[in-house]
């Protein structure tokens, strides 16, 4: 970028924000951001602080908890119960992670051929193009999910299809299943994953691709080296999107597949509904929790 | 600028149908004479007279538009101050704020769930308040809603020329007045696409008003849930498909907002 007056000194820029005292601020700090702050203090941070508490009391006789500290839940969620070792809760976890690592795959390699095809259309069919990725996005999840109910049961011609192609095992019904919670979730989050990454693919300098290309790349090489690590912004963005609320999905799964494919998700509401085991729906919660922590720190700092 | 090729053209066009596959599903079924399962049997329009007559559903339909009404005003007003206030004045601790501001984008529906109603029932069993119903899923909406809105206009506020605000101050407005008549009037398609935004949320949102409502507060998402449990009635698809209708014309006025927003700009300069 060139400068357009590199001869003229630039003027300190003094806003009327930057002459107040640091009182000054606080003070109007407290009546704009003030009221937002207290809400989400009272009703965001407590509420995630009384989880992690929670997390480390005892479940009470009948429900609720009893005031005594403990490490119980975390130990049954790494699988060491009283019973000896139980797989069950680290093979939930392991699956939701799993379920959700293959989603957000599934959709960078469904993303990447619609970003590309959105870019390079006209300027008004850009808008079309974009309005109709949009669209599914703000529709109802729980909508779009049970419908996938209707497209895979088993009188459909989309499962007698599929039988009829050899995939799948024959006689046993696409829904509910790995398969069907799988395909919910790639539709439900494909639009999270196809906005941030039409933005980075948006703004890709070509003409690095042609020198790339002029100067004896051939086309694999042209993509790794000169256009990948341009939409890497867009591509980390888009994977977090989809990886963290798929892996923390509750819906999906729930009217998607069955006892076998429980996520996270699942437990944490049955441990407040049948089970009522608050001390242990606290602790997944708090794991999911801190997972998500960790994806935001990455989000926070792709730019960077 | 490279045009499309054949194999892209073909792949969008299946990733579109993809993505409408399930919307476009609903739709059709909607007008199926058949009472159970997914055979069609003829096209009718009785499912929406049924609707009609659904009083569990008509009430579950006011619930919504209560909830999504009141808890958009609350979250669009604090989130739009918060926006603005976080991008002119310095608070301690506002850069770790700044970042906290994106949990609720992030956390699982259903974590945020549970925390609320862990929440409420402390404070039930200690104070006697916060009985589960419509206050408490208004409560819980605006939570989540305040983030996106307060990220939306803050997004606008980085646009805004600062000149306009200085001059405004020059001739003698307070802070409140420059931006109760400069900012305010400027970035009103803004905080106009984060209202629709958080409005949307609130419509769409299942897993929070799930743990939160109580009896009598039933909304539309809990409607279907509980009747896509029990197995789908056809009213139900009749339902999604003006739910559907509703997001779509939602969009739409986002969009028009969206050009609003630069044709104002044009018109400043």
């Amino acid at each position: 970028m060139i400068d357009p007056s590199p001869t003229l000194p630039r003027k300190p820029e003094v806003r009327f924000g930057q002459q107040l005292s640091r009182g000054g601020h606080w003070r109007r700090s407290a009546l704009f951001s003030g009221p937002a702050v207290i809400w989400l203090a009272l009703l965001l941070l407590v509420p995630l602080l009384i989880v992690t508490g929670i997390s480390f009391l005892t479940r009470g006789e009948y429900g609720g908890i009893e005031w005594h500290f403990t490490f119980d839940s975390y130990k049954r969620l790494a699988g060491f119960g009283d019973l000896g070792f139980d797989a069950l809760y680290p093979v939930i976890l392991l699956r939701s992670l799993a379920l959700g690592g293959a989603t957000a795959a599934l959709s960078l390699l469904a993303a990447a051929p619609l970003a590309f095809y959105i870019a390079r259309v006209s300027d008004t069919m850009k808008n079309v193009a974009l309005t109709l990725v949009v669209i599914p996005f703000w529709t109802n999840l729980l909508i779009r999910t049970y419908a996938w109910q209707i497209i895979l049961s088993p009188e459909s011609w989309v499962t007698q299809a599929v039988h009829g192609l050899g995939i799948g095992v024959a006689g046993e019904p696409l829904y509910p299943g790995t398969l069907a919670v799988l395909i919910g979730m790639v539709c439900d989050f494909l639009p999270f994953m196809v906005l941030p990454l039409y933005a980075s693919v948006e703004k890709i300098d070509w003409s690095l691709a042609e020198a790339a290309a002029d100067l004896g790349a051939n086309r694999v090489q042209v993509f790794r080296h000169a256009l990948l690590p341009q939409i890497i912004p867009g591509l980390v963005a888009g994977v977090i999107l989809v990886f963290l609320p798929a892996t923390g999905q509750f819906v999906i799964p729930d009217l998607l597949g069955g006892a076998k494919t429980a996520m996270l998700g699942n437990v944490i509401q049955q441990q407040f509904a049948s089970s009522r085991d608050w001390p242990f729906g606290s602790a997944i919660s708090f794991v999911a929790l801190v997972l998500v922590m960790a994806g935001l720190w990455i989000y926070l700092r792709r730019g960077a | 600028m490279k045009r499309n090729s054949l194999a892209l053209t073909l792949s969008a066009t299946a990733l579109y149908l993809f993505l409408y596959a399930p919307i476009a599903v609903v739709i059709v079924y909607s007008f199926n004479a058949a009472r159970f399962g997914a055979t069609w049997t003829g096209f009718t329009t009785k499912w929406y007279s049924t609707l009609l007559h659904n009083s569990l559903a008509l009430h579950a339909a006011e619930n919504t538009l209560w909830l999504g009404v009141f808890s958009t005003v609350i979250s669009t007003v604090l989130g739009t101050l918060l926006g603005f206030g976080m991008s002119r004045y310095e608070f301690p601790g506002k850069e770790v704020f700044g970042k906290l501001l994106y949990v609720p984008v992030f956390v699982p529906d259903i974590v945020l769930a549970v925390s609320l109603l862990l929440f409420y029932s402390i404070i039930r069993s200690w104070l006697g308040l916060l009985e589960l119903g419509l206050t408490t899923m208004i409560l819980a909406h605006v939570t989540f809603q305040i983030p996106f809105v307060a990220i939306v206009v803050r997004a606008r506020l980085v646009g805004l020329d600062p000149s306009l605000e200085e001059a405004a101050r020059d001739l003698g407005a307070n802070e409140w007045q420059a931006f109760r008549h400069v900012i305010l009037p400027l970035i009103l398609p803004g905080v106009m696409a984060g209202g629709m935004l958080a409005f949307t949320l609130s419509l769409d949102d299942f897993v929070v008003s799930f743990f939160t409502s109580g009896p009598g507060s039933t909304t539309l998402p809990i409607l279907i849930y509980s009747s896509v449990k029990r197995g789908i009635t056809p009213d139900i698809n009749a339902l999604s498909t003006l739910i559907i209708l509703a997001s779509v014309l939602a969009t739409i006025v986002v969009a028009i907002l969206q050009r609003i927003k630069t044709s104002t700009r044009n018109h400043i300069k």
